[in-house]
């Protein structure tokens, strides 16, 4: 594979909780990379971190209650984003990095028409003239599909649908043509019939734009239909990590194959009978305490006496190159305890 | 060994009477005014446009649509927490839109709601056990130490241990306020709920708890559901009939298994589509919709779903002539001009 576009290693961001109920350690060592081009899919629910990483991505997190820890590592291009001076990182961001977010309305200023926001970018980072930003922007709009551009330029948020303004926002993210998108449940508030022609939006625009994507999202159907390759956090860590594929059909962290089996499928025979959904025991840990050993062993239907003592590292699967699928679970050292629970 | 008769009751069981019956419910909202209240009020909102359908006693119908297309309001209007303009609710042959004061307080003991946000609709100035005492004392079910008893027995029957009664809202995660919630509804033991997204704001591994225990609770106490919500892959999976809406009206509706299995009208057909499979192997065609849902104050002429309609034969009819909500196969009715030729 040639060289990654981003490489992220060791995050570690805290946040100082307030009633002195310790540290919230909320990314916690994770380490991947993105390759030009591709799309990486950055799944988990709520509480596992994977919004915050995208947000120390950009340095955004806002310090204090959060820091992220010296040792952490964000390279972009060769560059450590995390020891850029300010004005070289306001040059990436929203330049090179693009980002958008899961609530189009309120990331949208109200009082600047959206015209003039997609166009702040342009003019900022490419020096572009206002008519010549003006000009790129209504390109913008049409190459999302909003109809009569022209018009549509000079409107304000709130007289636009929530499919049209994450249209918008999306124009707003590419007008700079980044070399990485981070796409933050970016159809997560969006009908689904709005949602399916956003993903195709994302898909066709990819494309054309040559940029990668880092789509960050709860949805396992999002992902498997969008990501080459997914990282799965849980508890501020990377879980597992596989091509899209082989996940879904083979994943070997249980809680992949937990939440695999938790999702009611439209594709499954119609269930009449009233069948059990498979569901995950008790809930995600807090961040301020994680679990001893490895942090999903409270729910782990394989969970013996060596996952409550001895956190795993990342272990290989063996498939593949080496690193392509990696999981950390400690049955990668004992996979008879599998077949024996089965 | 001779095959032993089936235990389970066969699919077809809507020949025992219906429990819940609506009929031409309707519910239009004013158009909102311009600022301050000045310039001419807008078109009336069609929230609800004649919706009818009936759910029989023990089963679930589960009310889809998008954003908007009126399955809340159907929901509340149920219950008369919001008042519907004109139609017929009953329950158990009681009618529901004309009671007042005292029957209509009796009857809420009979259907009661659940709602997407327990975060929302409990008190978070009351401990889980306030919140359970309420609606016992209001229907004068029990008092001290009987309603003791009950609140306890109530948080062990939806999964939470009884010590849960100290808490208050903001200590609970998410799964389990909307079991608190699940609770107070049951607390009065009603026989029918309305379930307004009961799993929606929930993570996966939460939703599938919440799922088999509303499966259970239905089993145990014979409770009969409406099952409202946007996701198509969830419905598939708890309902018995689905009815799916657009603008105000019912498009289309089934049994759950002839639904999924060969939607009649396009719209049914587009949103099955739409939802992402987690399979990368199992890749479909998206069928995308142009367009978006049209204002339900200025609903489009002739089949409200035309302009964004991907049917090959769509004509001039559908532009002027509204399709009837018929049946087209055993059970299961659709409102397209062209239902006997499915997308």
């Amino acid at each position: 594979m040639s060289e990654p576009l981003l490489r992220v290693r060791d995050l570690k961001t805290y946040f100082v909780t307030e009633q002195g109920s310790g540290t919230a350690r909320a990314v916690d060592g994770v380490s991947f990379e993105v390759y030009p081009g591709e799309t990486l899919g950055l799944v988990g629910e709520s509480g596992c971190g994977k919004t915050v990483t995208s947000l120390s991505l950009l340095r955004l997190i806002p310090e204090p209650p959060g820091h992220i820890r010296p040792g952490s590592f964000i390279e972009f291009e060769g560059r450590n984003l995390l020891t850029l001076a300010p004005r070289e990182l306001r040059a990436i961001r929203g330049n090179q990095i693009a980002m958008i977010f899961q609530e189009p309305l309120t990331s949208l200023n109200p009082v600047l028409t959206v015209g003039d926001q997609i166009a702040e970018a342009a003019i900022l980072h490419q020096g572009l003239t206002r008519r010549a930003a003006r000009r790129r922007t209504i390109d913008m709009l049409r190459l999302v599909g909003i109809p009569d551009p022209a018009e549509r330029v000079d409107h304000y948020p709130h007289q636009m649908s929530g499919g049209m303004r994450q249209r918008v926002m999306i124009a707003m993210a590419l007008v700079c043509h980044p070399k990485l998108l981070i796409a933050d449940e970016p159809t997560t508030a969006l009908d689904v019939t709005i949602q399916a022609q956003i993903l195709e939006l994302l898909d066709r625009l990819q494309v054309e734009l040559g940029m990668a994507v880092l789509l960050i999202t709860h949805d396992l159907g999002v992902v498997a239909g969008a990501a080459d390759r997914v990282v799965v956090m849980y508890a501020g860590q990377v879980a597992e990590q596989a091509p899209t594929g082989q996940l879904f059909a083979r994943p070997l962290h249980p809680y992949t194959e937990g939440l695999l089996a938790s999702v009611p499928r439209l594709d499954a025979p119609a269930a009449r009978g009233r069948t059990r959904l498979h569901s995950i025991p008790g809930q995600v840990p807090a961040a301020t305490a994680w679990p001893e050993g490895c942090r999903f062993h409270p729910r782990c239907p394989y969970a013996w006496d060596r996952c409550r003592q001895e956190e795993p590292p990342l272990l290989d699967a063996g498939t593949g190159e080496p690193g392509a699928h990696s999981v950390r679970c400690w049955l990668l050292t004992d996979p008879r305890r599998r077949r024996l629970h089965a | 060994m001779t095959s032993a008769p089936s235990p389970s009751a066969p699919a077809t069981v809507t020949l025992a009477a219906p429990l819940v019956e609506v009929s031409g419910l309707v519910k239009h909202f004013p158009g909102a005014r311009g600022f301050f209240g000045l310039g001419r009020a807008r078109a009336v909102i069609r929230a609800v446009d004649g919706v009818s359908f009936a759910i029989a006693a023990g089963r679930t119908l589960g009310l889809v649509g998008e954003s908007g297309c009126g399955k809340t309001t159907v929901g509340r209007s149920m219950l008369r927490l919001i008042e519907p303009d004109a139609g017929q609710v009953t329950i158990g042959g009681q009618h529901v839109l004309t009671l007042g004061g005292r029957e209509l307080r009796a009857l809420r003991r009979r259907m009661q709601i659940v709602f997407q946000d327990p975060y929302g609709s409990l008190n978070p100035r009351m401990t889980v056990r306030q919140a359970l005492a309420e609606p016992l004392a209001i229907h004068r079910l029990a008092r001290g130490a009987a309603a003791e008893r009950r609140i306890s027995a109530l948080l062990e029957e939806v999964g939470l241990d009884p010590s849960f009664a100290k808490s208050y809202p903001h200590q609970l995660s998410g799964g389990q306020r909307q079991r608190v919630g699940i609770a107070r509804a049951l607390s009065v033991e009603p026989q029918f709920l309305v379930l307004d997204e009961p799993v929606s704001a929930l993570d996966v591994s939460v939703q599938a708890q919440v799922l088999n225990l509303l499966a259970e609770l239905q089993q145990h106490r014979r409770l009969t559901f409406l099952f409202i919500a946007h996701d198509l892959a969830v419905v598939k999976h708890i309902a018995d009939d689905v009815a799916v809406m657009y603008l105000g009206r019912i498009v289309e509706a089934a049994p759950a298994p002839a639904l999924y299995a060969r939607p009649r009208h396009p719209y049914t057909t587009a949103l099955l589509s739409a939802v992402p499979v987690p399979d990368p192997r199992a890749q479909h065609q998206r069928i995308v919709l142009p367009g978006e849902v049209p204002s339900p104050a200025a609903p489009p002429p002739g089949c409200p779903f035309h302009p964004r309609c991907p049917h090959p034969k769509k004509n001039e009819r559908c532009r002027t002539e509204p399709p009837e909500l018929r049946e087209v196969a055993p059970g299961q009715l659709a409102a397209c001009h062209f239902a006997e030729d499915p997308l």
